[in-house]
């Protein structure tokens, strides 16, 4: 259908989860799949696997997430829920991806001190961090699609992500005013472009 | 040395404050609770403080968790308990809120306005997070295996777990 073609939504059609119960479990085993970091494993799951979302919708759910204090997954976690299933789903999806992990991470401080110190341990630690560090880059390329349907049009965003990149890791500038500063002159920007939904004109790219 | 329930009570609303100051992540706030923690309280040595952040890397799960293993050094699962809902209560409240709020205006222009803008930030940060993480680490065999890896996640649709475990692996045998 020409029609759907040209709204190229890049990322396929999303389905719900079936119940608050669902959210849990997919929740725990996401975050159980995630060292260092489970962020790149919960958009692999929530949009690849479940299709609970887009990429889209996954952008802007962690920009939301990210602005706002707390771990950013957890933000995710809260509101994945609570768009689904309220207050109910929100709490499973967070109670889901903190109980086991908080298990496992005492468990893992109560033997650690015996074993920090042995150098295969030391090694595969340092070996899962490489990975770890290499999942986040890859999924910020693979988010990168969600830039194509952006009403700012792909050179602004472009040179928004270089701002970014160039802020946080080279310059090491605090997140916190990179968030506000950069924010504040992207979503301006957006705003710009973003025509009033009372004009006609269509003219949305 | 476990602290008297004052201190606790102290220390609970200290964490409540420090929840809603945690932009990006209970990590920006590390430094003030290593000031309180470690400084001024002496709850914890400065090895147990690295080890709590250490161990929730190394961990499955949301890095948040070094909260619990420091409240857990301190004071037993009790202190776990306290400090982890102290963490977390404020900032998933406002979340919630904040989010209903944004859900239920949608079409405002500001809105979509801030969703399209703050996108590419959002996304900019993910490459940033993981360049910061493989450029603290010296050597180019952890470049590499950072590198291959970002390859591999992007292009293909191998399993993560396989992934993080080559990488266990690879590490276990010295190779990096």
């Amino acid at each position: 259908m020409p029609a759907v073609s040209l709204m190229s939504n890049p990322s396929a059609p999303t389905v719900r989860p079936s119940s608050a119960k669902e959210l849990f479990f997919a929740f725990n085993a996401l975050a159980l799949q995630g060292f260092g970091g489970v962020l790149a494993v919960a958009q692999r799951v929530l949009c690849e696997q479940r299709r609970w979302l887009t990429k889209e919708e996954f952008v802007e759910i962690l920009a939301v997430g990210q602005v706002l204090p707390g771990p950013n997954v957890c933000n995710v976690a809260l509101m994945v829920g609570d768009r689904f299933f309220g207050l109910r789903g929100a709490l499973a999806a967070l109670a889901g991806m903190m109980t086991v992990p908080l298990v496992i991470v005492l468990l893992v401080a109560a033997v650690y001190a015996q074993y920090a110190m042995h150098p295969a341990v030391a090694g595969a630690l340092k070996g899962m961090g490489a990975v770890a560090a290499g999942l986040i880059v890859g999924t910020g390329f693979k988010l990168a699609a969600a830039l194509r349907v952006s009403p700012m049009g792909l050179p602004a965003c472009a040179a928004v992500c270089a701002c970014a990149f160039a802020a946080v890791a080279l310059l090491r500038w605090p997140l916190l005013w990179v968030l506000v500063a950069l924010g504040c002159v992207s979503c301006f920007y957006a705003w710009r472009r973003l025509r009033p939904r009372a004009l006609p004109t269509a003219e949305t790219r | 040395m476990t602290p008297a329930p004052l201190d606790w009570l102290a220390l609970f609303a200290h964490f409540l404050v420090l929840s809603l100051l945690s932009i990006g992540g209970a990590i920006t706030v590390l430094p003030d609770m290593h000031r309180v923690l470690v400084g001024q309280m002496g709850l914890i040595s400065d090895q147990q403080f690295n080890a709590a952040i250490a161990i929730a890397q190394a961990s499955p799960g949301p890095n948040v968790l070094f909260v619990a293993v420091m409240g857990y050094q301190a004071a037993g699962l009790v202190g776990a308990a306290i400090m982890m809902i102290a963490i977390m209560l404020p900032s998933s409240t406002l979340t919630l809120i904040a989010a209903r709020w944004g859900q239920a205006r949608r079409e405002w222009r500001g809105i979509q306005a801030f969703k399209a803008g703050m996108a590419p930030i959002v996304i900019a940060l993910f490459v940033a997070t993981g360049w910061i993480l493989s450029v603290e680490t010296p050597g180019w065999r952890h470049l590499l295996l950072t590198a291959v890896a970002a390859l591999l996640i992007w292009r293909t649709r191998v399993h993560l777990l396989v992934l993080i475990a080559a990488g266990g692996v690879l590490g276990a045998m010295g190779w990096i």
